[in-house]
């Protein structure tokens, strides 16, 4: 396992301090290309500022991030989305005041190539490439089940269609891999089932890896097949769902009794 | 169905021009009303290279005098350096000016951005202030330029000119901002972090705002030189960025309707109320407080006022590019 020519992502020693607190403590983790792996553990572990460091809005204190042979740490993160590294935000961040349709248009932006002054002119390549956005965002709204919420305002999405949007929209940079942040959340139980399946199908139709952070136990352990937990700062262990669920670390750290 | 809405737009515009100029002519507009007209015109242009900035791209700009004031003086260097006069040759020389004033004030825009942007809200507004400023004084002190006693000129840009730019300004920035770059701009004012995540370089698209709405300033400034035969550095003060920031947020910041309709309610009362001067500014604070309660997000918010033509299926919020 060590060694590999390309590894997917591979992360080093990554460790983040803010002025003084340390949030993450020399971090490692390896991802497989078409994997689906989890990362939990108990609220100010740290999950939420590994997804900011790897997705460039942080520049970490120390170590390495290696995307598909390419360092990414240190790249501006618009740079690292163009690599092919999208995510989610916890807390939503969508284009509140604008429709559906222009949030998922605004991520294939990095797609189009034509010029602001032929836009500005109007020129054929304005209205091609504008057509090739319009048909992309399109579909995807499709395979979110948004189509008929194209030109409403972002912010006037029930909270589990927000979260829907997010997803689309940060599958509209067409991402290699895909991180998301706590995904469920504020989601019922049928509509956690329901992305599930969507989680999966995503995966497999886009041949996408996924690296998520979830609380709601049922969709880590359903579909992801490894799980890092972080405690602290600092990985605790990682292994397979049923072995991170019986490992009485975890247990004391975040599951709780119960959980078993 | 895109060429007939835009041949329609093109005939009404080319209609109200002939009226006015045939009004004009027969001396049923008065100068003073025609001279109005034509500032309209001027602060439509900068009110709408302002909303580019503050309004759509989210990035609080009080200097935009600055960059009139640049458009203005290096339009008026090149018709000064090369002496025109009236004649043949004028047919070259203004747009020759007019651009070069776009053109050195859209440069001074990227100059500003490139170091400024990194600021935010309140820290770039102050900023933009100092550019004003600074400007301002290196002319007031520079005597190739005419100093404090200001750049004498010729008229030679009148309302049919200033008209007709101002309908290509309104035109270039509406095609601007319904498009994937406009759209970027707007992205970066609704949420800078998820902009950047989402691929966009949001420095690329804040200078690029700048330089454009600085260009557009740097237009009408070259209007401005060209046809109030006077230029002084202090017409370019502190209070004219102020006034049309006023226009900008009047009419709604992020709708090019609500500038154009700000500009124009903004400049007819300036001038109407130009025999009252003491109660003109009371009049204005009055306005302004009074459209804080009652339309805290300017007159037309960031909607845009419409024509009632089709929409197409997949017509979103000014997405005209699919037939309107």
């Amino acid at each position: 396992m060590a060694a590999e020519t390309k590894q997917f992502l591979r992360v080093e020693n990554l460790s983040q301090s803010f002025s003084g607190l340390k949030a993450v403590t020399n971090f490692s983790m390896q991802m497989e290309e078409g994997e689906l792996v989890g990362l939990i553990g108990p609220n100010g572990a740290g999950k939420t500022t590994i997804f900011n460091l790897l997705s460039g809005i942080y520049t970490p204190t120390a170590g390495t991030i290696i995307f598909r042979g390419e360092k990414l740490n240190g790249l501006p993160t618009y740079k690292v989305a163009q690599r092919g590294l999208a995510r989610t935000f916890q807390n939503i961040r969508l284009f509140a005041d604008l429709s559906v349709a222009d949030n998922v248009k605004i991520a294939y932006h990095q797609h189009v190539t034509h010029t602001a002054l032929s836009s500005m002119l109007r020129l054929p390549g304005h209205y091609k490439n504008e057509k090739i956005m319009r048909d992309k965002a399109l579909e995807l709204l499709k395979v979110f089940q948004l189509e008929d919420k194209a030109a409403e305002q972002a912010k006037n999405l029930p909270y589990g269609q927000q979260r829907r949007l997010e997803i689309a929209r940060a599958m509209a940079t067409e991402p290699k891999l895909l991180l998301l942040d706590e995904p469920a959340a504020g989601m019922n139980p049928q509509e956690t089932r329901e992305l599930m399946e969507l989680i999966r199908w995503l995966r497999e139709t886009y041949a996408l890896t996924i690296l998520l952070i979830e609380h709601d136990m049922s969709l880590v352990m359903g579909v992801c097949e490894r799980v890092y937990v972080l405690e602290y700062g600092m990985l605790l262990t990682v292994g397979t769902p049923d072995e991170v669920r019986s490992d009485q670390r975890v247990i004391d750290a975040y599951l709780g009794e119960e959980a078993q | 169905m895109r060429w007939e809405k835009n041949l329609i737009l093109l005939a009404a515009a080319g209609v109200f021009f002939v009226l006015t100029s045939i009004l004009a002519g027969r001396g049923l507009i008065s100068r003073f009303v025609l001279l109005t007209m034509t500032q309209v015109c001027i602060y439509i242009i900068l009110a709408l290279g302002l909303n580019l900035i503050t309004g759509f791209t989210g990035q609080l700009s009080i200097g935009h005098a600055g960059f009139m004031s640049i458009g203005a003086y290096g339009a008026g260097f090149i018709m000064k350096t090369f002496d025109v006069q009236a004649g043949p040759t004028l047919i070259f020389f203004i747009p020759f000016a007019l651009i070069f004033g776009v053109l050195v004030a859209a440069a001074f825009g990227v100059l500003l951005g490139l170091p400024t942007l990194r600021l935010r809200g309140d820290y770039l507004a102050i900023a933009t202030i100092g550019f004003g400023e600074i400007v301002r004084i290196v002319l007031l002190n520079t005597k190739a330029l005419g100093g404090a006693s200001g750049m004498p000129l010729k008229q030679f840009v009148g309302w049919g000119a200033a008209y007709w730019l101002m309908l290509l300004s309104v035109v270039l920035i509406y095609n601007f901002v319904n498009s994937s770059h406009g759209r970027a701009c707007i992205a970066i004012r609704e949420n800078e972090i998820a902009a950047e995540t989402m691929g966009i370089n949001t420095t690329k698209y804040k200078v690029m705002a700048f330089a454009i709405g600085a260009g557009l300033a740097g237009l009408a400034g070259g209007i401005y030189a060209n046809h109030m035969y006077m230029i002084q550095p202090s017409t370019f003060n502190f209070l004219k960025s102020f006034e049309i920031l006023v226009m900008v947020v009047l009419g709604g910041l992020g709708s090019i309707t609500g500038c154009i309709l700000g500009a124009i309610v903004m400049t007819v009362m300036n001038n109407a109320l130009g025999i009252f001067p003491e109660i003109r500014m009371i009049i204005v604070s009055v306005l302004l407080v009074t459209m804080m309660i009652f339309r805290p997000n300017g007159l037309m918010g960031t909607t845009e006022l419409r024509l009632p033509f089709r929409r197409g299926p997949f017509g979103t919020k000014g997405d005209m590019t699919n037939g309107g």
